[in-house]
């Protein structure tokens, strides 16, 4: 059964060849679509059969590594291509083949009309190879393979439509187009990769292999726990991880990275490829473990991305930029998680985040499209009524994000808070609080701007409701969203956490290293609970009471909100003071200060500033070359007295 | 090899050899330079016999009489060269050849 | 007899490209309009050299009295050599038909250089090498040159040609001056006794000059001005050529000379390489940004990609050796092919050649760019294609020796190159142009440079094929 797990990675590379190589020739938009996405099914469906059969397994048995060739061998170094098929990967492999099929499904009615629709199609299918091969990956190599492959396909995804413009929010106004974005996306990324190169240098010279279960059995043995060289390798691996994933200071590609078309936004920038960071860490758990330094810096770096970006979320008019700052936030939530020491907590928001996330940018895509590529919300509102299907079920993805129970979001936030409580400090916990309020706030503030309050379009536009290829998927998501939480529901609550105890075969050694957690009383877990939910009711409350008072009272509001409004009409002060003390200091600062100070000025800045030093010292250098002979037989004899002094003198 | 130790070899063809880099260094000409190329070939093949003499075997005096037809061919080569450039260019300095740089 | 006849024997690669090459030359000087006998000739001449060189990998030993050795190092490197040799004359015909230059002369000149090549590869001594390299040098600088109706392709030549007598020069001194300190030019000879000779200066100087001979070959900082300029004039296809060819020759003699266990312990020559690496990755990579000129630009890949070998020689052991290897031959298919697209796409007077030119490639040639985006992917060190193994080898092998530095600055600066391998990509695919690349590129260009990109990516899918090969040398 396992040996099929070669068969998982091999269908989406097939697709690549097929649509690649002919798919110009095909002509054929639906036999295109077809390939593309019935590769992605088929290999759902085998990883969908391995975890079934791994579910009937003893739990010691779960665990299996496929070879499928030997990749290299010289000297010590004996790399295989192999597969590592274990609680962890599958899960992964199930979400990256699950979402990754609906979100191909809905690219067909997306993307219908393209002149490079067949590109498009072999584009992705090659990411989901690539992102699975880092996933199943038995070995560092095989897994940093499919670490640039997802980032190189990223690249050419984004620049998908290359000519156009988009709006960079304040900087080079008016001349960038997606191609500077996509560039800007991948050298980024590098600059994380350059940390992960060289951790997995120093991985192979600390344990002599690279093979996960080489390092990872030797790693109690050869290393004592805040060794400083393991302090650099899984510090280095976390700059890897601080790049694909988008957090602090890595993250400026990622808002960028929204011009690419939406499926792509839903795919690579929000359900999949940003979560490789997380991933790797929590493959890694046993090095972070030993590193307790380390982990503190995971999990501040994730609580402070989690709320930066989530306040930079508040300003945006663009709805993929908020999606795209929410996204940087919930991954911040993610490294939070991690960083504590709740490796199945982090794992856990991965998957619900991947549907209710995919599902927001779907249905993002869905009004854009309907909207004729208009993506300011500020020309939205009152999409309701035109769009229902796409408003119900955004409704539930926003309400999963704000972590409103029963569905999906709140278990898995509510887990990491509740790690974050107890195996970190109180002032994780309240910062993550507070950024569950903003987030329920900014979502719903964008719920309410683009389906909600009065029509703000022009008459030349007819929005409405997308095509059932498009909406299935949207369906299909929500659901999910709904129910997805369930695996994971906690002891408290009645639950059996499943997900923690499916996941703990694969975090048993990093937990050995780990302070366990002392018991809780579970009124604790009530109380921490409650207060987040308050959290997000919180937000919605504040956002629905701003942004939906600006239309008339004599708008058609349902009764039940009719009433509130009212209320709030006639109390107008209270509306004031949260203006005055909340909502304008935050957004003020929010504004100025972190999304335009710190974000375009300080990041981009530093980007900037370090291409500008290269690009002059670039030209400096060039003028070493003056052109004429003697200038460089005058070099050469230079090398030659420094050769010689070397050689002589030391 | 009688009186004369090996040493005064050595440096000789050492002083000579930077006067080669020393000519090529500095002098326009381009026939000018290659002529000090061949000084410092020369200055080679003075150390390669005098050194062949002192081990006593003559590995570097059949290494002179490589050198002495490798110079022939380079010689021949380099002179084309030249010419073809002249015919272009009207000139042989060095210093007013640089259309490529950076 | 029998005895002279079995010698001959074992060095029948090195022997058939000479026939090969003095059968040219006879066609030359007795058929008229010879060019097309020529390049027929040449490219199944070579066909079966490359199969010969392949027969002989498994022999071992060496002849003519310690003068060259047999089978293993010497053959891998001569099926390196014909290899590229043919890439570069199949992709020259059109090359040169566009240019009006098409004469057979050139491929007896490509021929004759990869005799010198070959004899670099085989060397058992030092005299051998010198003896190699000459004859590759002194074909390459007319090759360079070989357009002589221009003025840049002369500059080319006379740069080239002063500056490489000029190291000769200094490589010759080197060999006279360990000839003087060892009382012989038998390489393993020099070698073995590395701890008796240490101790005299004369070795020391003798071997530092050797360094830079060779390090001017390669294209090592500070000794590669040269590079650029020369690759600039030359013809595109000729510039592939030195890039391969005369690098890997260049290289296989430096392996030959410096890559001994003996010198694991003489950390002042790893010092010394280690220098000239770092220098190397840092002044070509960042001067590859600035350039607007994409064949300048690949000089000065190429200086850098210089480095990352270099590095694998600093660090001094079996991996780094390996790597090198491996470097080598990857180094071959993708930058023959990265001059081969320069070559096809090329117009005459230097047209086509700068970045702009390349904008909007991606939809009016879709081969050709894609082709061309695989070299530079390659060549960016992305994998899964060729170029990432190699960096990976050196670098590991350069970690192995402690040389984390080197790897944190050779890591930098393969960060930093990305950028302008992926400028040339973006060009191609992400920006529009009305500039119209009309001219039909020949079917056999087309096949060499798919076979190049073959390469590229089957050796980046299974390296095992290269890498046994290789460990049965060592």
């Amino acid at each position: 059964m396992y040996n099929l797990v070669s068969y998982i990675t091999l269908l989406p590379l097939l697709g690549f060849l097929i649509n690649g190589l002919f798919g110009k020739k095909l002509h054929s938009e639906r036999l295109s679509g077809l390939i593309g996405s019935g590769v992605i099914g088929a290999s759902f469906t085998i990883a969908a059969m391995m975890f079934l059969e791994m579910l009937r397994t003893p739990v010691e048995d779960r665990s299996h590594v496929i070879t499928v060739f030997n990749w290299m061998s010289a000297g010590s170094l004996s790399i295989n291509v192999a597969y590592q098929v274990d609680q962890l990967s599958i899960l992964m492999t199930l979400i990256v083949t699950g979402v990754g099929f609906l979100i191909h499904v809905y690219s067909i009615g997306y993307m219908h009309g393209d002149p490079a629709f067949w590109r498009f199609f072999a584009y992705l299918n090659l990411f989901i190879f690539m992102m699975l091969n880092l996933v199943l990956a038995n070995n560092f190599l095989l897994m940093f393979l499919g670490w640039e492959g997802v980032g190189l396909c990223s690249y050419l995804l984004i620049g998908f439509w290359h000519d156009k413009k988009f709006d960079t929010g304040g900087y080079k106004t008016g001349s960038a187009t997606t191609s500077d974005a996509a560039k800007k996306a991948f050298v980024v990324n590098r600059i994380g990769d350059f940390g992960f190169l060289i951790a997995m240098f120093l991985i192979f010279n600390l344990f002599g292999s690279l093979t996960f279960e080489d390092v990872f059995s030797r790693a109690s043995a050869l290393v004592t726990a805040g060794d400083k060289t393991i302090f650099w390798i899984t510090l280095l691996l976390f700059v890897g991880a601080t790049g694909k994933s988008a957090q602090i200071p890595l993250f400026v590609w990622l808002p960028d990275a929204m011009a690419g078309p939406t499926p792509v936004s839903a795919l690579i920038h929000a359900a999949t490829m940003v979560t490789a960071g997380v991933y790797m860490v929590a493959r890694c758990s046993i090095l972070y473990a030993l590193a307790p330094a380390t982990m503190e810096i995971v999990a501040i770096i994730g609580v402070a991305t989690a709320l930066f970006a989530a306040t930079m979320g508040l300003v945006q008019n663009d709805i993929k930029k908020v999606l795209a700052y929410s996204t940087i936030s919930q991954l911040g939530y993610m490294f939070l998680g991690l960083g504590v020491g709740g490796f199945a907590s982090g794992i856990f928001h991965v998957m619900t985040h991947a549907f209710f996330k995919a599902l927001l940018f779907l249905g993002a895509g869905a009004v854009i499209h309907a909207m004729h590529e208009e993506q300011d919300i500020q020309n939205m509102g009152g999409l309701k009524s035109k769009m229902p299907t796409t408003y119900k079920t955004f409704l539930v993805a926003a309400l999963a994000i704000a972590g409103i129970p029963p569905l999906s979001g709140f278990f898995s936030k509510d887990e990491i808070l509740f790690r974050a409580f107890t195996q970190g400090s109180v002032v994780f916990w309240l910062i993550g609080w507070v950024t569950a309020g903003l987030t329920a706030f900014y979502m719903f503030r964008l719920v309410s701007l683009t389906f909600e309050g009065e029509e703000r379009w022009g008459h030349d536009k007819h929005p409405h409701e997308a095509p059932r290829v498009m909406t299935v998927p949207l369906i299909v998501l929500a659901v999910l969203s709904i129910v997805g939480g369930l695996v994971g529901i906690p002891v408290s609550l009645g639950g059996g956490n499943a997900i923690e105890h499916w996941l703990e075969p694969v975090f048993e050694r990093a937990q050995t290293h780990l302070s366990t957690a002392t018991e809780i009383s579970s009124s604790l877990e009530y109380i921490l609970m409650a207060a987040s939910v308050i959290a997000g009711i919180a937000g919605i409350y504040l956002a629905r009471l701003l942004y939906l008072k600006r239309t008339e009272v004599a708008t058609k509001l349902s009764t039940s909100f009719k009433g509130i409004y009212r209320l709030l009409w006639n109390k107008y002060y209270v509306d004031e003071v949260y203006d005055v003390t909340v909502v304008t200091p935050t957004v003020k600062i929010s504004d100025k200060l972190l999304w335009k100070g710190v974000d375009v000025n300080v990041i981009d800045g530093m980007v900037n500033v370090t291409a500008k030093l290269t690009a002059g010292a670039s030209g400096w250098l060039r003028r070493i070359q003056g052109g004429v002979a003697q200038g460089y037989a005058l070099a050469f004899v230079v090398g030659v007295i420094v050769i010689l002094g070397i050689l002589i003198l030391r | 090899m009688s009186g004369i130790p090996l040493n005064y070899f050595v440096f000789l063809s050492a002083i000579l050899f930077t006067i080669g880099v020393v000519g090529v260094l500095t002098r326009r000409n381009a026939i000018i330079v290659f002529m000090c190329i061949e000084l410092m070939l020369n200055s080679v093949n003075l150390s390669l016999v005098a050194f062949s003499a002192f081990h006593g075997n003559t590995r570097g005096q059949i290494l002179v009489f490589f050198v002495m037809a490798v110079a022939a061919a380079e010689a021949a080569v380099g002179l084309a060269i030249i010419i073809a450039l002249f015919r272009n260019k009207q000139t042989v300095n060095i210093d007013e050849i640089n259309i490529m740089k950076w | 007899m029998d005895f002279l006849g079995s010698e001959l024997l074992a060095i029948a690669p090195v022997l058939s490209v000479t026939i090969l090459s003095l059968l040219v030359l006879v066609v030359e000087s007795l058929v008229t309009d010879s060019e097309k006998i020529s390049y027929w000739v040449s490219v199944f001449g070579l066909l079966i050299c490359g199969a010969i060189s392949i027969s002989t990998l498994d022999l071992t030993g060496n002849v003519f009295n310690h003068m060259v050795n047999v089978g293993g190092y010497g053959s891998l490197f001569a099926t390196l050599f014909t290899t590229a040799a043919l890439l570069t004359v199949v992709l020259s015909r059109d090359y040169l038909r566009k240019e009006h230059v098409s004469f057979g002369e050139f491929y007896l000149l490509i021929l004759f250089s990869t005799v010198g090549m070959m004899l670099m590869a085989a060397a058992a001594d030092l005299i051998i090498i010198f003896l190699g390299l000459e004859l590759m040098s002194i074909c390459l600088y007319v090759l360079a040159g070989f357009m002589r109706k221009r003025s840049i392709s002369n500059e080319a030549a006379l740069k080239y040609f002063l500056l490489g007598a000029f190291a000769t020069g200094f490589l010759l001194f080197g060999i006279a001056l360990l000839y003087g300190a060892a009382g012989t030019t038998n390489i393993s000879y020099i070698v073995e006794n590395y701890g008796k000779l240490a101790a005299s200066p004369l070795f020391w100087v003798g071997l530092g000059l050797l360094m830079v001979g060779f390090a001017f070959k390669v294209g090592g900082v500070p000794f590669h001005m040269w590079i650029p300029d020369v690759y600039q004039g030359s013809p595109t296809t000729v510039s592939g050529f030195m890039a391969t060819g005369a690098k890997a020759a260049a290289f296989s003699a430096f392996i030959l000379v410096f890559a001994h266990q003996e010198f694991e312990s003489g950390e002042k020559v790893h010092t010394a390489l280690a220098f000239i690496a770092a220098a190397s990755m840092i002044v070509g990579n960042i001067v590859a940004i600035s350039q607007s000129n994409v064949k300048r630009m690949l000089a000065y890949s190429s200086i850098a990609h210089a480095g990352y070998m270099l590095a694998g020689l600093a660090a001094g052991n079996q991996l780094g050796r390996t790597g090198i290897l491996f470097y080598l031959v990857t180094y071959t298919f993708m930058n023959i092919g990265a001059f081969g697209v320069l070559s096809v796409l090329e117009r005459e007077e230097e047209k086509n050649l700068t970045f702009d030119d390349y904008a909007g490639l991606g939809t009016k040639r879709p081969f050709l760019a894609a082709l061309m985006s695989i070299f530079m992917l390659s060549l960016a060190g992305i994998p899964p294609f060729a170029g990432f193994f190699g960096k990976y080898y050196v670098f590991v092998a350069a970690i192995n020796a402690h040389l984390t530095w080197l790897v944190i600055v050779g890591v930098l600066t393969s960060v930093i190159s990305v950028y302008y391998y992926l400028r040339l990509v973006m060009m191609m695919y992400f920006q529009e142009s009305e500039l119209q690349f009309t001219q039909p590129s020949s079917v056999s260009s087309l096949a060499v440079l798919t076979i190049a990109a073959l390469a590229v990516v089957e050796i980046g899918v299974f390296p095992s094929s290269i890498l046994s090969l290789i460990n049965n040398l060592y």
